[in-house]
């Protein structure tokens, strides 16, 4: 089996959305997510900091301000048409009022590949 | 089995040489004037086993983790590295003259340096004399213990000591340089003060009955932690501080690691204070009790004025705490109930919490990992709170006491002990680092010290995921 790879002509039909977002809020948001058929996703562990700045930390009396804070950052990939949803849904779930719910990302992508098979595009999602 | 034990082990000694031999059939406990037959008695020399095994632990895998979480992620194999090398060299050096400058006899019979006569091991290790196997036993006091159970209980001593002055140099020193000033410090410093508060023949060696100012030390409060603990002090100050001290920020990076190291030391503290008695007997059991008390006193106490002042009790203020308990206990593990334990325990975690978190600040020198703070401090004061609170109840001896019992004497000589341990330690640190900074230089370069001395020392990395 041979599959060349094809990059696609039609660009901006499939979408990424990154949503920093707090430890405890990723498992509601995955199943979230999941059930408004959103199929993968990829997570990591990250630091940073947006208005939410830091906090403070002691140890045997020095004190260091910790301006990164730990965040969950979560991938998902989807068509164009299921952007607004995904947003929606990942907002209403993750929000806590709080100042430190985090952000959402949404890029354009050149294309996406699904290695198995060699497929391009939305269909590759 | 047990006829063999009875005939191999039930053997002669004579007072630390072996001009005369004589076999014993039946354990006995009185002998010639010259000599004296002894049987070994299993218990003691099990237990003295096992607690030995215990200190060693104390070094690597206790401090080796205790201090590697304190320091940022690229210096953690550097303090690694230091310990277990330590382990190695030190031990050389203990077996080679280490032992014997401090147990062996007295050189110039003014308490102050031991002889040569166990050097290499030489009367220490078993050897086979007019057709018979004979182990020298340990000596007066104690001659139920085979001599070499006593060195290799010693030696984990001399390795640990010189770690513990690690903490204060940790994230920049050079490794050579740490390696050639541990060996020179061991040999110039550890064994002068072991000698003169540990053998028979020590100036303020509770052991030696013409003491000018016999001090109770049990298990090391001066020899150990007053020494590494003030040695520490003088290394912090003349290599200087670390780059980035005060402005950048510098916390411990594995806090679960210092716990797991923490409490590893607290575990072996039962070796080193209990085993201390070199026998499987009361002492060994007020002192293993003493020893917890007062960690359990010193955890509450730290981690408690932590709580009170900031609102938090934390994890790194127990451990600190549990530390500055054992510490202080240690010398007086010997002499002092659990009850004195708890008091002991409890002013140590006041003492150090405000020496490392306030007083320590005001002078600005850069104890990375509070070696003085901790070590010195807590050192100092059990070496003197070991003059207020000895009872005779615990030595059972009408005049082994402390102030509390009427005894003010005691006060001066635990003073005397231990301020000679600390001129000793500072003036020898300052030309020790003298000689090896001419040699070798003592830190690394700003490059090495900024790519860390995981990297820069060894070439390797702590933490490779992937």
């Amino acid at each position: 089996m041979n599959h060349p790879v094809k990059t696609s002509r039609k660009e901006h039909h499939v979408k990424k959305v990154e949503a920093v977002i707090r430890h405890y809020k990723l498992e509601e948001v995955k199943n979230a997510l999941t059930q408004a058929g959103i199929q993968g996703m990829t997570v990591s562990e990250v630091r940073g900091f947006g208005r939410q700045r830091g906090h403070k930390e002691t140890y045997r009396g020095a004190e260091y301000t910790v301006d990164f804070l730990p965040k969950v950052k979560l991938e998902v990939v989807v068509a164009d048409d299921e952007v607004a949803n995904a947003i929606q849904v990942i907002s209403n779930v993750a929000r806590t009022g709080q100042i430190g719910d985090g952000k959402i990302f949404v890029t354009n992508l050149a294309d996406v590949i699904r290695i198995r098979t060699g497929e391009t595009g939305p269909g590759a999602i | 089995m047990k006829l063999r034990y009875r005939t191999a082990l039930a053997v002669l000694a004579v007072c630390g040489s072996f001009s005369s031999n004589s076999w014993a059939d039946e354990p006995t406990s009185s002998g010639a004037a010259t000599g004296v037959a002894v049987t070994f008695n299993g218990a003691d020399i099990a237990w003295s086993l096992i607690a030995s095994a215990l200190v060693l632990m104390m070094t690597a895998p206790g401090l080796a983790l205790f201090y590697g979480g304190l320091v940022r992620k690229k210096n953690i194999l550097g303090v690694m590295m230091q310990c277990v090398f330590l382990m190695g060299i030190m031990s050389l050096v203990w077996a080679l003259w280490g032992y014997s400058l401090v147990f062996s006899g007295d050189l110039g019979g003014v308490g102050l340096i031991g002889d040569f006569g166990y050097a290499g091991l030489q009367g220490v290790i078993p050897t086979w004399v007019d057709g018979a196997q004979v182990i020298p036993p340990y000596g007066p006091p104690s001659n139920t213990i085979p001599r070499s159970v006593h060195m290799i209980f010693q030696m984990m001593f001399f390795i640990i000591t010189p770690a513990l002055i690690c903490g204060a140099f940790a994230e920049r020193m050079k490794f050579a340089s740490m390696v050639l000033f541990s060996v020179l410090w061991g040999t110039l410093i550890y064994c002068p003060v072991a000698h003169w508060v540990w053998s028979d023949a020590g100036w303020c060696s509770e052991f030696n009955p013409n003491a000018a100012f016999p001090a109770f030390d049990f298990a090391g409060g001066t020899v150990v932690h007053i020494t590494s603990g003030f040695s520490a002090l003088v290394c912090a100050i003349l290599l200087g501080k670390r780059l980035g001290y005060g402005h950048e920020p510098m916390p411990p990076h594995n806090l679960s690691y210092t716990f797991i190291g923490a409490t590893l030391l607290w575990v072996g503290w039962f070796g080193f204070n209990a085993g201390s008695a070199m026998a499987a007997n009361g002492a060994a059991a007020n002192a293993f009790v003493a020893t917890h008390m007062a960690a359990a006193a010193g955890t509450v106490s730290w981690a408690g004025i932590e709580w009170l002042k900031r609102g938090k009790a934390s994890i790194l203020g127990a451990c600190s705490g549990a530390v500055a308990g054992l510490v202080c206990i240690t010398p007086a593990s010997g002499s002092c109930s659990p009850v004195a334990g708890i008091v002991l325990g409890f002013l140590a975690g006041l003492a150090c919490f405000y020496f490392c978190t306030t007083i320590k600040n005001r002078f600005g020198y850069d104890d990375s990992l509070d070696a003085f703070g901790v070590h010195g401090v807590g050192g100092t004061l059990g070496a003197l709170l070991t003059g207020v609170f000895a009872s005779k109840a615990i030595t059972g001896d009408l005049k082994k006491c402390g102030l509390l019992e009427g005894n003010a004497n005691q006060l001066v000589n635990q003073f005397v002990g231990a301020f000679a341990a600390i001129a000793l330690a500072v003036i020898g640190t300052i030309i020790l680092l003298k000689i090896v900074d001419a040699l070798l230089g003592l830190r690394v370069n700003q490059a090495g010290e900024l790519q860390g001395l995981d990297i820069n020392q060894h070439g390797e990395e702590g933490y490779i995921f992937l």
